[in-house]
């Protein structure tokens, strides 16, 4: 039995404005695509807005820059709901909608403790960290994963 | 590149010299993820259960094949309860090449590099394009089963929904799923368009255990 949770954010920089016609395709998977997400397996919580069920208000970054942070049991539980279902045509279709973001990564994983909600701050650490150190146990991502530690996450 | 690596990959495709063994890898490969008996491997080659089960075994030997057992459903009589020996591909890659080359490694940068930069558009423009040349003068108007297998995918039909059993560009497109998944529908999509096949549709379907892309017949013939 693991104590820790798979932390994942990310970040991406819209084209146009979600009320643009150019991000209507984005607009229309959001809800279905937020649906799989829930009820996918190993899926724990994930960062929504104060009334309502997204996280596309929350804009620490930029005005133009939207994220999505979320908990998965397991790195696999992630990744099959990220790329072994249709959210993968979501993400295919990506540059319809975001440009590059100017920022040396734009998703980053990290292990918490079983039943602490990550912050946004927090998040934010990650990704600098990840930019900044290049992957370590501390912030890494699907292409150098690193393990559960197997101490409940100390965090610093 | 080390040699101890080279030998071993070396030794594994040495094990494919021999044409039965060969074809006995083929049969199972061609079953994707799901694991084949010895029985259904006699079969498909036509030779009898011992010499499946020999080749099977040497090629579980090279590293090419893993074995496992489980009790198959659906039979009755002596032996019944006896677990069979089942065998499917290795998860290991196996390249030889002479002399050393890296183009998995260039492969990769590239994907990073065009993940960076957001040039996936141009990829796909460059995928479609290059599989329309290959689809054409290819088996024609015909069946795409036949343009799939020939471009490595291991299509497998069922009605009107072909799954395909193999990725070509498997470790790659786990290290960066959207650009190298839709690399690879492009691609599809253009070799089906270079065949004039236009009454079947490629689609980006995601499911574990096979390529992320079926093929879906979207209109009959006579339309």
């Amino acid at each position: 039995m693991t104590a820790s949770h798979l932390a994942q954010f990310n970040v991406a920089r819209l084209r146009e404005p979600l009320d643009h016609p150019a991000s209507a395709g984005f607009m229309a998977g959001m809800d279905p695509m937020n649906d799989l997400a829930d009820r996918s397996p190993g899926f724990v919580w994930r960062l929504t807005e104060d009334g309502s069920d997204d996280a596309t208000g929350i804009r620490p970054l930029d005005p133009d820059v939207i994220i999505t942070l979320s908990v998965w049991e397991s790195l696999e539980a992630l990744r099959a709901y990220a790329y072994h279902s249709e959210h993968l045509d979501y993400l295919r279709r990506r540059r319809e909608w975001f440009v590059p973001h100017g920022l040396p990564a734009a998703l980053v994983l990290w292990w918490v403790p079983v039943g602490r909600t990550p912050t946004v701050d927090e998040a934010l650490e990650r990704l600098d960290l990840l930019g900044s150190a290049g992957p370590t146990p501390r912030a890494f991502t699907f292409r150098q994963p690193f393990p559960a530690p197997t101490e409940p996450a100390v965090l610093a | 590149m080390s040699i101890p690596d080279d030998l071993g990959d070396l030794r594994a495709v040495a094990a494919l010299t021999d044409d039965v063994r060969r074809a006995a890898y083929h049969a199972v490969a061609s079953a994707g993820s799901d694991p084949v008996g010895r029985d259904e491997v006699a079969a498909a080659l036509g030779v009898g259960r011992t010499l499946a089960a020999f080749h099977l075994d040497k090629l579980v030997d090279a590293g090419l094949l893993e074995a496992s057992y489980a009790r198959r459903s659906g039979r009755t009589g002596p032996g019944a309860g006896r677990p069979a020996k089942l065998y499917r591909t290795a998860t290991q890659e196996r390249a030889v090449s002479v002399p050393p080359r890296a183009y998995r490694s260039a492969a990769a940068l590239l994907a990073e590099a065009v993940e960076r930069s957001g040039a996936e558009a141009v990829l796909h423009e460059v995928s479609y394009e290059h599989g329309q040349r290959a689809g054409t003068g290819g088996p024609g108007t015909g069946d795409p089963d036949e343009l799939l297998a020939a471009h490595g995918y291991h299509p497998v039909a069922s009605d009107d929904r072909i799954e395909l059993r193999n990725c070509p560009f498997h470790r790659l497109a786990a290290e960066f799923p959207p650009v190298v998944c839709g690399m690879n529908l492009a691609l599809v999509e253009g070799l089906l368009a270079g065949a004039g096949m236009d009454a079947w549709t490629a689609r980006m379907d995601a499911g574990p255990g096979r390529c992320c892309v079926t093929v879906q017949r979207t209109k009959n013939k006579t339309d």
